[in-house]
This record gives structure tokens, sequence and C-alpha cells, in this order.
């Protein structure tokens, strides 16, 4: 690597650490709503929609 | 009254200021652009005095902030406003068609190609998208927090500071002022304006979503959340420029060459993914729900469509710029990112159209429910044609052809348009406190004429496309090119009649939306044969009596 060069380290970083700090907080993200225990809270928010019958004003 | 007075003193000394900017103008469309500003200030500050007189007499006009109530009255506007800007746009668009195909309608210099089209992109995105997404946001964030919109008064500095914004760069387009990037036309003050009133915009939002009375936030507003702050994000990083002067219309960017190019479209794609696709999505969530009337498909789905669609779409750019000056890497990242959008797009449309199951009847039943299916066939469609127009060996074919125009018409009309005007017909009745809408045998009209103009319109763009790109590469045996350019352009002319003829279909569509909403609003209801009815005999409805034998 360059020392001298951002463009250089920028490039590096993203096609190394930063990709790789990305994919893992993505797969975070994902996975998330399939912890045990969320599939009750996902009915719940998916139905959430639906209290107010009446949506008048 | 405090408050009052200093924003009667604010709008006035804006005011003068248009005013002063008016005549110490260095250029005539700038002095234009500033009677325009000193006229939006003037009626901000008449209706900022106006309101105040009505209030002290029947407190009938300012919004009354019952906390048990819906602030409604922005979103009334703002349907109003897409049909509208709709109307304006899609005309706008089918007059440029036509200017292809009969050139002598370029009126010089106001109305030729070069100024209208523009005018025609930022009015049918900005105009009518923008509209029926701030519209839908303030609709949906109230009903799903349960609360009432926060910052009244905020609310509706962002719908009509944003109208001010859309005559702004309207006319300046027509008047010859632009910046020259694509989807970011408008010059530097009027960027400004759209800075102020976005950020009114986030607030007025997030207070909102703070303020909710549901543990939840629904997924739809995360949507609308990635939304806003992402088009803030690429609006300034885009419109970092230097005004020539503070009283002209000219400024240059501070990024040029490739660096420019990149953030040019890093801007211009993120515009279609998070704009068009992002807030639009936002609406599919809540409004294909409540129309089936059952919740969505799967709400796991839509939580890995949200963060799968934010996290790959930022990359995406880079396709718009496959063999120019940008590094090669970054144009393969671009088209690797594309291609893996293909996927979340994919199961956002299966999450869409899978909450119909076990409700598969209403597409035949209720044609609100059929533009949404519609809609999200689209969706899905444009989504798997993007990634492969982003493929650099399919690329090297269609790009600078009509095909790229053909898929951003059949993802905006089938997609963008499809899924506003079913959430136009869902709102109507509710905002306007009617039974039903007027018609539901216009809609079905509506539905099968922007059908049919989406058919041929892209329709006519392949073709037209295809037969582009292969012969601007068609060499000889010698080497040489096979046809001239002109050449080219002549044999598109039918494809271009039949573009011209599909658009026109589309209005005649939306003209029959405007009038259907507009009898919903004024309390009519059509006499007519309902869409379906079951079969009934009454000649057989009765007890089997045995009959005595002959």
């Amino acid at each position: 690597m360059n020392e001298h060069s951002t463009y250089e380290f920028l490039r590096q970083l993203a096609d190394s650490w930063g990709l790789l700090a990305m994919a893992i907080l993505w797969l975070g993200l994902a996975l998330w709503p399939f912890r045990p225990g969320a599939k009750q809270r996902n009915r719940e928010a998916a139905n959430l929609i639906f209290k107010d019958q009446n949506d008048g004003e | 009254m405090e408050s009052l007075t200093t924003r009667a003193v604010m709008w006035f000394v804006l005011l003068l200021l248009a005013v002063m900017a008016a005549a110490l103008a260095h250029d005539a469309a700038f002095a234009a652009q500033m009677v325009i500003v000193a006229i939006a200030m003037g009626a901000f500050l008449w209706w900022t005095l106006y309101s105040a007189k009505v209030d002290t007499a029947g407190n009938w006009l300012r919004a009354p902030n019952d906390e048990g109530r819906y602030d409604d009255d922005p979103v009334r506007w703002g349907v109003i406003a897409t049909m509208f800007w709709g109307i304006a746009g899609f005309t706008a668009g089918l007059f440029i068609a036509l200017q292809l195909a009969f050139p002598a309608l370029n009126f010089e210099p106001w109305l030729n190609f070069g100024r209208v089209r523009p005018l025609h992109t930022s009015a049918v995105i900005f105009a009518f998208g923008g509209n029926a997404l701030i519209a839908t946001s303030f609709y949906i964030v109230q009903r799903t927090c349960r609360a009432r919109l926060a910052f009244p008064g905020l609310a509706r500095f962002v719908f009509w500071g944003y109208q001010l914004f859309i005559v702004l760069a309207a006319t300046g387009y027509l008047l010859g002022v632009s910046q020259g990037k694509e989807y970011a036309e408008p010059e530097w003050y009027v960027d400004w304006l759209l800075t102020i009133v976005w950020v009114a915009y986030l607030l007025v939002f997030v207070m909102t979503i703070i303020k909710r009375k549901e543990p939840h936030i629904y997924v739809a507003n995360w949507f609308f959340l990635a939304f806003i702050l992402t088009v803030a994000m690429l609006h300034v990083v885009n419109n970092l420029d230097v005004p020539v002067s503070l009283l002209g219309s000219r400024s240059y960017p501070l990024f040029g060459g490739v660096q420019g190019a990149l953030v040019q479209w890093w801007y211009g794609h993120n515009a279609v993914g998070f704009f068009l696709t992002a807030g639009f999505l936002a609406m599919m969530y809540y409004f294909v729900p409540k129309q089936a009337e059952r919740p969505v498909y799967s709400y796991r789905l839509s939580i890995i469509h949200f963060w799968s669609l934010i996290f790959l779409y930022i990359w995406a750019g880079p396709h718009h710029l496959h063999y120019t000056a940008l590094p090669d890497w970054a144009q393969t990242l671009g088209m690797v990112f594309s291609v893996m959008l293909w996927m979340p797009s994919w199961g956002g449309m299966i999450n869409g159209l899978m909450t119909l199951n076990g409700a598969w009847d209403k597409i035949r039943t209720d044609p609100i429910i059929r533009m949404m299916v519609w809609a999200l066939a689209f969706y899905g469609m444009s989504t798997f044609e993007g990634p492969m127009l982003s493929i650099k060996a399919v690329n090297a074919m269609s790009h600078y052809t009509d095909w790229t125009i053909g898929h951003v018409h059949s993802g905006a009309l089938g997609w963008n348009g499809m899924i506003t005007f079913a959430a136009l017909y869902y709102l109507a009745p509710r905002l306007w406190g009617r039974e039903r809408l007027y018609s539901l045998r216009m809609v079905n009209w509506h539905f099968w004429l922007a059908t049919l103009g989406i058919v041929f319109y892209a329709s006519s763009m392949w073709v037209a496309g295809i037969m582009q790109g292969y012969m601007w590469r068609e060499y000889g045996a010698d080497g040489y090119l096979v046809n001239s350019f002109a050449e080219t352009v002549s044999v598109m002319w039918p494809y271009y009649v039949a573009r011209a003829l599909g658009g026109l279909l589309f209005i005649a569509g939306a003209v029959i939306m405007v009038y259907n909403i507009w009898m919903t609003i004024l309390g009519h209801m059509r006499e007519e044969k309902p869409l379906t009815t079951a079969a009934h005999n009454p000649e057989a409805d009765r007890p089997l009596v045995a009959q005595p034998a002959e």
C-alpha cells in the first residue's frame, strides 16, 4: 500500500475490512427478526395497521 | 400574538429581499425567478395576517390543535396537488414525445426539447411523485403511530414550500436556468430552498414518530425515513456548488471531471432507489395490506427487504458510467451491486403479491387491488430489467439507446404511477368522509387505459432501443460503421409515434381519475352496476316439493 495515497488507502479499506464490517452489520440486521421469541412481535407488528378499522380523521 | 408578529415580519423581510434581488439581478432569468419568490412571500404574508383575522372570528381555518383527531389538511392538499402535477407532468411528457416524432413542435427558445424534457422529468418525479410521497407519508405516519402530526405549522410550510420549489424549478428550466445534471437541474438558490423544506419535512416526520402511541414503528415508516434521510444526504452532496454571484442564477460545482460524474450518478441512481423505490415501497407496505384487509405476507421478509435495499442500492450508481473514465473496478462494483439488488427487489415484490394469498379473487372484483398487483408486477419487471441492463456486456449495447427510456417508463408508469393511483383511490373517500368512490367502473377504465398505454410505450421503446443499439455498432466487412447516425434516427419514427400514442392513453386514464376523484370530493356517487354479482335465480329459489305422478 502506498502510504501517500488516500485513494489507495480508501480503495483497499473498501474491499477488505470495510466490506467485511458492512456485511456483518447487514447480516445482523437481517437476522434480527429471526431471533427466538420474535414471532409474536412480528405478528403484532404486521397487524398493528388494523387496530383503527375506522380510519376517519 | 408575538409569534404572529414574528411570522409576519419574517415573510415581510423575505418579500423585501426578493424584490431587491429581482431589482439588482445579474441576469433576466434570476430576476424573473425572484419575482415569483416575491409573489410567494407576499401570499405567505397575506395568509399569515388573514388567517389570524379569521382565527379571532371563528377559528375554522387554522389547524385546530385537537390531539384526538388526525391532521389531514396537508394530506388533502397533497392529493389534489398530486393529481394536478400528474396531469401537468404527463402532458409535458406527451409533448416532448411528439417533439421527437414531429420536430416542428420545438418552439424556440422556451419550449424546445432541451428545456421541456427536464420539466417533464422533474414534474413527474418530484412534483407528482414528491407530492404523493409527502401526502401519503403524513397520512401513514399518523395512522401507524396513532398520533397527530407534530408541528402542524411546519407541516403546512413543508407542503407550500415544496410547491414553491416545484414552480421555481419548472419556470427556471423554461427560462434556461439549469445545472445540466440529470434529475438535479435546479440551480443553487432553488437547491437551498429545497434543503430548508426537506429539513422541515424530516423534523415533522421524526417528531411524529417520537410522539407515537404504538410501541412498534411500522415498516412503512422505516422506508419513509430512509427515503427522507437519504434524499437529504444525496441532495446536499450533489449540489455542493459555488454561486458565481448571490444575485445571479449561475453556479459551479465543487467536484469536477470523473469525480463530479460519479457523485452525480451516485445521486441519480439513489434518487431512483430511495425516492422512487423506498418511498413508494412504504406506500405499498401500508396500502396493499389495508386494501386487501389482511396483514403483509411476511413481516420478517419486509425487514430483510428493507435492510438489503438500503445496503445494496447506495453502491449501484456507477453502472450509469460503464466504459467511461471511471476506474474499471468501480464500474464492476456498480454492476455487481445492481445484480445483487435483484434479490431483495423480488423478495419485496413476492411479499406484496403474497399478501393477497387466500384473497386472489379480489384481483377480479376490486380494481384498486388490481392496480396494486399490477404495480407490484411492474416493480418486479423493472427491477429484473434494471440489473440486466447494468451488466457491462448488455450495457455496451443498450446504453444511450431508447431501451433505457423504455426501462425507466415501465418502472415509472407501471410501478410508481399505478401504486400512486391506487393510493389516491384509497385515500379520496376516507379523507373527504365519503362512503365510497364516485365510480369503481371508472377505476377499471383507468386501469385498462393506463395498462394499454404502458404496453405501447414499453414495447415500442424495447424494439426501438435494441434496433438503435445494434445499428450503432454494426460494422461492415471493411471495418467501417454501416449506418450513419441520421439513418438510425429516421428508422425510429414509427416507434416514436407508437410511444406518443402510449403516453396519450396513459393521460386519458389519468384524466378519468381526476374526474372520478373530483366527483368523490364533491360527494357524488355514480349509479352503476356493481363489478361483480353472484348468480341468483329467484325462480329456482324455493323448496323442492314432490309432484303427484300422472
